[in-house]
């Protein structure tokens, strides 16, 4: 691992490894829960309470946790304060709790948490890894946010429980529904996939950040560099091909 | 008995755990490229399952009742046995298959299908032989998701597809097609 500087550890985890857009932890919640923006705001603000607890109490533990039980450990440091998230949320917005149902205890399965835990927080001292847990909490934010929002817009027609275009709107009801998770989420990635593809083919083909794109080799990027490397190639190549020389 | 049939279709086919619930779609993504992982890996699943609802059966009736707090708790221990359980099972059986599952084994104890499937039964209070049909019904239900989604995929790979939407975009447009298709059996809830 490269040593990086506080300020890479909390800024990475916001938009460069996304957890959610970038890299493809934790959809469960952000698919299911983010039919209108209130439920996600409490999605996203439960999920990052547990990934900070844990994450410090992890990194606080760090030496005393045996490498071959570390899984189960992180597992049970979870669910531990899930079970207080889920008992807060009850206790505060009852309202919510009852639409979010059974995905506030699904939070222990949120890969994004357990993943932070096994590649940040349980090699990094204390303040590293708050600072890690809070950047990529609040990446989680932004896309489950990001998500509420487009559903809630177009598939009620307001936000915040706020109407918006009146009433001659005639809301789309599939994107509350299950497949506008789906389609929404691949519409984003979609978005995504074709800025990174313009950004890769103005500037020069440079090789697409390291551990960004779902499967580490993002398909549209790769396929613009190569569209962009034969280019090069044939430059390189008249130098030393015969029908080059003068 | 039609009580339980519809558990089972109705686990199965209306809410599905994968287009209906969000529930295990890392496995979803992770597993779909070759049809038969993909089935293998939906028969690893639904076998956990079928532990972990008669074990969350158990905690429920004999156990929780006194200690309520401790559900998720005792829920993510049983399911991690659990599949350590299997895991050497496999391995002892057929390497090959514990080859080809890879990473995705170990991983299914964070799949949210199988944690999703004992909270479910709780708060719907089934009863013992409706926890059975129920975890048959959800993992038939995720076989399916992913044999369907593994055919797909094996088609999309001979079509040629714009390069901005190739991956895991056109992955998930496929999946919230398929999931308007499941829609569809909503009409046997009348």
């Amino acid at each position: 691992m490269k040593a990086t500087t506080p300020r890479e550890d909390l800024v990475r985890g916001i938009w460069e490894e996304n957890p959610v857009l970038v890299q493809m932890l934790g959809l469960c919640p952000v698919l299911a829960v983010s039919n209108t923006v209130a439920n996600s705001l409490a999605m996203g603000v439960a999920s990052f309470f547990v990934l900070f607890c844990s994450s410090v109490i992890i990194s606080t533990m760090r030496n005393l946790i045996p490498h071959q039980v570390r899984i189960s450990t992180f597992i049970l440091i979870i669910a531990t304060f899930v079970t207080v998230a889920d008992f807060s949320l009850e206790a505060v917005i009852p309202d919510i709790h009852r639409a979010l149902g059974p995905y506030v205890p699904l939070i222990v399965c949120n890969c994004m948490i357990l993943g932070r835990q096994e590649a940040f927080a349980s090699r990094r001292p204390v303040g590293r890894s708050a600072l890690d847990a809070a950047g990529t909490g609040i990446g989680f934010l932004i896309a489950i946010l990001l998500m509420g929002t487009v559903r809630e817009l177009l598939g009620s027609g307001s936000l915040m429980g706020v109407e918006l275009f009146g009433p001659s709107f005639e809301p789309w009801i599939i994107m509350i529904l299950p497949p506008g998770g789906f389609l929404t989420i691949g519409v984003i990635l979609l978005v995504i996939a074709w800025w990174g593809e313009r950004r890769a083919s103005a500037a020069k083909p440079a090789p697409w950040p390291e551990g960004v794109g779902p499967e580490r080799t993002p398909a549209g990027v790769g396929s613009g560099a190569q569209d962009k490397n034969p280019r090069d190639g044939r430059n390189g190549f008249e130098h030393i091909h015969p029908s080059g020389r003068r | 008995m039609g009580d339980l049939m519809w558990i089972l279709v109705s686990a199965m086919l209306v809410n599905n755990f994968v287009f209906f619930y969000f529930l295990g779609l890392c496995p979803f993504m992770g597993v779909s490229q070759r049809m038969a992982t993909a089935l293998r890996m939906g028969m690893a699943t639904l076998f956990v399952m079928l532990i972990t609802a008669v074990s969350a059966w158990f905690l429920n009736a004999f156990i929780l009742p006194w200690a309520p707090y401790l559900r998720l708790i005792s829920f993510i221990v049983v399911i991690a046995s659990v599949v350590q359980i299997v895991e050497m099972v496999i391995k002892k059986v057929s390497p090959t298959l514990f080859r080809d599952l890879g990473i995705f084994l170990p991983l299914i104890t964070t799949n949210c299908a199988i944690l999703g499937l004992a909270i479910f039964q709780t708060l719907r209070d089934y009863a013992f032989v409706q926890s059975i049909f129920f975890a048959v019904g959800a993992g038939l239900g995720f076989t399916l998701a992913l044999v369907l989604m593994a055919s797909i995929r094996m088609e999309l790979d001979l079509a040629d597809v714009p390069s901005v939407v190739k991956g895991t975009a056109l992955v998930f447009l496929v999946a919230g097609v398929l999931s308007l298709a499941f829609m569809g059996f909503a009409g046997m809830l009348a």
